[in-house]
Parts: structure tokens; sequence; C-alpha cells
């Protein structure tokens, strides 16, 4: 019997190998092994000319309590959580519309949802601070137009990072939305109408029900990104609407302590599995996040 | 009976596509109306135009002396049952029945009484907690139909309710329809395609055909007397003969055809010469090893085909057709292959108006104007 087995094994083990080993090859490689490494050096320590050295200590973790980083914590939150909710007041109509739509348009309002992805989302965003810039389209065609005389302060603020996290992440929220909306079965919605229901009531009682998974998954696609989007935040916040990637970043970068950074990479990394293992718990399925 | 739904001048019309064409439909009180048909007839869109979820072209539809065509859905007093039963999946089955009654405001424990009585009425007792995924397709069936029922609209509108069950269960979900239309005194509009099915249940059939209704009748004037060629052979077997009106005696009109004369009883309004089409119900057909007065149709036996009660028989006729014949078994007969004169008792076989009549007709009506 024994034997039976390990000749079967033996039989699948090379095909299985030459499918699935240039993948685990890769996986651990870019994956794992950076990962590790990060880990590691997040309990490293760095000496007086900011060089690694291999010095276990713990109070790389122990700085992040600062007072300073958990106002960036809870000001990251607030922006995560402002961007989900902007996302899912805008992709809602936009996804229900071209979902149900039988309109031949419906393609190419689909594509239009697409197609900036494929400009770098930095290029977009720096269009964006050329848009609204004192000096900017916005500001010269409305005085130009009389409608105000000085220039309206618009970058730099909370709601500018707001708005390019919406702008940048929209699509994660309206291709699950798309999906789910969709997949919604049109006679339920004539059920309910016939049995009395009128269009608010068919939304409260049927649509929203049934395509909450949707707008489930979408937000959490928006909000873990949203965390470390720091280019977004570095652009159109200008440094006064940072979020955690930002911390990181400059941790990297201009701050010069890898140890610091890595402690708060391992940390964003934790809030990320904590959210999706809520996700997961409460019900979400996991294919709709592309995992 | 007072009159509860009227259709009148009905068109629907997809692009160029006429789905349904000048309807006129008189629904009876508490009356059984099937509209029945093949794919494509238009039925399933005449019983959206009724619950709203279609516009007429052209047309009004009127339910209680209400014209009701630019109605919404939820402002009508009809009730629909979907062939996909539509129940909500996140909702459990005493939710799903409360449905209606919720968005009417029905007081609570007036509701949750309702719904239990309902539900005891489809035997559906101790399924409130349950979801539609857990019930089997019969269940889910009567869901719908109570879903349905408690709102106690003025006519129900079902479309093919029974078209996926299993033939068993289809067979008793058809009486158990039919006992709850009757105890309920509501009327029903039913969509099917299958006739057997309209025979069953119905009080009066409308066959529709291409977007028009062919024949409004009882079940037993649909079978025993189609007015038209489709209606013959869409509702359960026959054999059919195309040939001319040779002459009249009596109320007795000779036909010939291709394969010879044969006689039929003849209404009034047949006249010589006209082309007609003879429908003969295979167990209405005769034959015999002799030749019969009047019938001059000769064929030979091809097979036979046991069925239990009764014994089928094929004869081929010399241009090739093939005549169904039914015979109770154990009965003496021709041997395979051996010459029979089939026949039949004149006032068995139904003369139909051919379409060409319907043309001359109106271009004779042309004429008088």
């Amino acid at each position: 019997m024994a034997g039976k087995i390990n000749h079967k094994f033996r039989a699948n083990a090379l095909p299985a190998m030459i499918m699935v080993g240039p993948v685990a090859v890769i996986m651990l490689l870019l994956v794992a092994v950076p990962l590790i490494y990060v880990a590691v050096m997040s309990f490293c320590s760095i000496d007086e000319y900011y060089n690694l050295t291999s010095d276990f200590t713990l109070s790389n973790y122990g700085r992040l309590a600062n007072s300073d980083y958990i106002k960036i914590y809870g000001q990251s939150l607030l922006i995560a959580f402002l961007t989900t909710v902007m996302c899912i007041l805008i992709g809602y109509p936009f996804s229900y519309f071209i979902a149900r739509t039988k309109s031949k348009r419906k393609k190419i309002l689909y594509m239009l949802v697409i197609i900036p992805f494929w400009t770098n989302s930095l290029i977009r965003i720096y269009g964006w601070r050329t848009f609204l810039g004192t000096s900017g389209w916005l500001n010269s065609a409305l005085m130009a137009l009389n409608i105000i005389s000085e220039p309206l302060d618009l970058l730099y603020k909370n709601g500018t990072t707001v708005l390019g996290m919406v702008y940048c992440l929209i699509p994660f929220m309206i291709l699950p939305l798309y999906t789910a909306i969709e997949k919604l079965d049109g006679t339920l919605l004539e059920a309910s109408a016939d049995l009395g229901a009128r269009p608010v009531s068919t939304f409260f009682k049927v649509i929203l029900p049934l395509t909450s998974s949707g707008i489930f998954s979408g937000s959490l696609m928006v909000f873990i990104p949203c965390l470390g989007y720091f280019f977004v935040a570095d652009i159109l916040g200008g440094g006064n609407s940072d979020v955690i990637g930002n911390l990181i970043e400059r941790q990297f970068q201009s701050g010069n302590n890898w140890p610091l950074g890595a402690a708060l990479s391992i940390i964003l990394i934790i809030v990320t599995l904590v959210l999706v293992k809520i996700y997961q718990k409460l019900g979400g399925d996991m294919d709709a996040l592309g995992v | 009976m007072g009159k509860i739904v009227e259709i009148e001048g009905v068109n629907k019309i997809y692009g160029s596509n006429k789905v349904v064409r000048d309807l006129n439909l008189t629904v009876d009180e508490g009356e059984f109306l099937t509209l029945l048909g093949s794919s494509g007839c238009g039925k399933t869109t005449t019983l959206r135009m009724i619950a709203g979820f279609e516009e007429p072209t052209t047309g009004t539809i009127t339910v209680e002396g209400e014209k009701v065509e630019d109605k919404e859905p939820y402002e009508r007093n009809v009730n629909t049952v979907f062939q996909s039963y539509a129940l909500f999946p996140h909702m459990t089955i005493f939710d799903n029945i409360a449905y209606g009654l919720k968005m009417k405001k029905v007081p609570k424990a007036e509701i949750k009484e309702r719904v239990l009585k309902m539900m005891e009425l489809v035997q559906l007792n101790g399924f409130e907690k349950r979801y539609p995924s857990q019930l089997s397709g019969g269940q889910k069936q009567r869901v719908a139909i109570a879903r349905a029922l408690i709102n106690r609209p003025k006519v129900l509108l079902l479309d093919e309710p029974l078209g996926a069950l299993d033939l068993k269960l289809r067979k008793q979900m058809q009486l158990e329809l039919k006992r709850l239309q009757k105890k309920l005194n509501i009327t029903f509009i039913y969509v099917t395609h299958d006739q057997e099915e309209a025979l069953t249940m119905s009080d009066r059939i409308a066959v529709m055909h291409d977007g028009v209704i062919d024949q409004l009748a009882t079940p037993t004037e649909i079978y025993e007397h189609p007015t038209t060629k489709f209606v013959a052979t869409f509702i359960g077997e026959t054999n059919i003969y195309d040939g001319c009106i040779t002459s009249i005696n009596d109320g007795v009109a000779t036909i010939t055809l291709e394969n010879g004369a044969v006689s039929v009883s003849c209404p009034s309004d047949f006249k010589l010469l006209e082309y007609a089409t003879i429908s003969v119900r295979p167990e209405k057909m005769k034959f015999s090893k002799e030749k019969v007065e009047g019938f001059e149709l000769v064929a030979q036996v091809k097979d036979y085909v046991y069925v239990g009660s009764v014994l089928k028989c094929i004869v081929v006729l010399p241009n090739g057709n093939e005549l169904k014949i039914e015979r109770l078994a154990g009965q003496d007969l021709p041997e395979i292959g051996s010459k029979c004169y089939p026949y039949w008792n004149v006032e068995d076989a139904v003369l139909i108006h051919n379409e060409s009549y319907y043309i001359f007709e109106a271009l004779n009506n042309i004429q008088l104007a």
C-alpha cells in the first residue's frame, strides 16, 4: 500500500515540479526573502553614523508609540475612511449604471475606468496639482470668467489628498461593485416591484443587501492601499496630510533610519492582515480581492 | 361574472419585430385563462404587459375598469409568479412571503398571522426560518405562489410556473394550483407552452401564434373544433389533409385530396371549390380491409406500436404522407405491409378554413366596400 502511494507520488512529482517550481522560486525570491529581510531589519539598530548594526533591539517598535506618530496613524485612518466613503458614494451609482445599462456604450464606460490604469498614477497626480494650483487651469478659468477675483487655495489640504486618493483608487471600488451588481438577477427587481415596492424600497431591501459583498471587498481594496499611497499625500497634501506610507518613506530616504522604517512597514503589514482577516471572518469573498 | 382584465388593440413592437399584434382579450372574474403557444409567440410579453414590466406600443389594458398601461408595476393590483421563482435569496421564507404586506405597511401581528395561514395553505408549515437555497424546486414554487397570493390580488399572473419541475411533481402541482384557484376564487392568467397542462387546468385557452390569438375557447372546444391549422396541430396529435371542396350534399362535403376524395360534415360557412384543411384525431381514425363508401384513400400498413391501452398504427399514403391511427389493442387488424382503406365518421373530422380563405374574404370585403 505504502509502496503504491509512493509510486503515485513519484509519477506526479515531476510535472508538478515543472509547473509550480518556477513560480515558487520567483515568489520566494521576490516576496518571501524581502519580507524576511524587512522583518529582521526591524529588530536591528543603527550606530551614530546611521549605519545598520546587527545588535538586537525592540526600541524601533517602542518609538512607534510616539504621540506624533500616533497622530499620523489617526490622520491616515481618517483619510482612508473618507476616501472609502467617497469611493462608495461615487462608485456605486456609476457601477450600477454601467452594470445594468442595456446601451451599447456599456463597454466604453467600462473602458473609461480601466484606461487610466495604463498611465502611471504619479503622472496623473502631478496632473491634478497642475490643475488645482494657484495659477493652475481651474483657478485661471474661474478668474477669466470673473467668478472669483483671488485664486482659491486648493492644494495641500486633507481634502486635496482625499481627492487624489479617490481618483487613484476608485477603480478598485468600481470593479468589484460592477461584478456584484451585474450578477444581480433582474427578475428579483421585477418581483420586488410586483409585490408593491417602490424603487427606493427595492434599493434598500433587495439591491443593497445583494450587492453588499461588492461594497465590502471594494472598501477593503481602497482602504488598505490608502494607508500606503505616500506620493498622493506628498504631491497633493504637501506634508500637511501624511499617511503611514509617508512615515515609512521618510525613514528610508531623508531619515536614513532603515530599522525604524522596517518596523513601520511590519506594523502596516500587520494592520493589513488584520483587516483582511476581519473581512474573511465576516464572510467576505477572498476571490473578489484577487488573492 | 364581471370582466376583470380587458386588453384592447394592444401591439408590442421591438424595432421591426412585432411581438404582439392587435391583441384583444377579455378575462372574466374568477376565470382560469391560459395563454398557450410555443416560445416567441408573444404569450409572455402579453403577461408582462399586464404586470407592468413592459409597456404596450399601442392599445389599452384595463384591470377592474381602470386603465393601467401607464402605471408602474407597484401601483397595480396584480401579482406575478415567475418562471424562475425569483425568491429573494437573502431573506427567510417568512420574510419572502411577508414582503408584499410589509410594503403595504400592514401591522406586524397581522402580517404574522396571514403569513402563517398562507404557509399552511400551501403546506409549508415549519419552513419559516429556512432560506430559499435550502428548499427543493417544488417547495420554492409553493413559496413563490404564497408570496403572490398573500397580497390578495385581483389577478394572479403565472409565467410557466411549473416549467422547472419534474413531470410527476408538475402533474401534482397542476391539480393543486387548480384547487387553490377555485378555493380563493382569484382570476388566474397562466402562460405555458405545454398543451396538456393547458387542457388540464384552464377554463378557457387562448392559443397564440406569431403574436396573435388563433383561437380562444374552452379546452373541449379547442380540442374538438380547432379553427386554424396551427391550433389543430399544436394541441394534441392529429392527421391533416389539405384539399378542395368539390361537392356539398346535405351538409356533407366531398373533399378531393392528392390521394383521392374523402367525406366530412360541412359547416355552412364553407363554400364549393374552397381550399380547406381536414383535421382528424388519431383516435377518431379508422381503417378497414375493404373499401368504404365516400372514401377513396388507399394506404399501406407500415408499423404497429403498442403503448399500453391503445395500439398506434402508422399507415402510409401513396404520396408518402404518414397517418396516425389509434385502435384498442386486441382487435383484428391488417398485417404489416398489407393494403388498407383509412376512413372516419363524417362528423368526427373537423373542417378548417385554409389561409387562402381569409385572403379571399378580405378581398371580397374590399370589393363590397
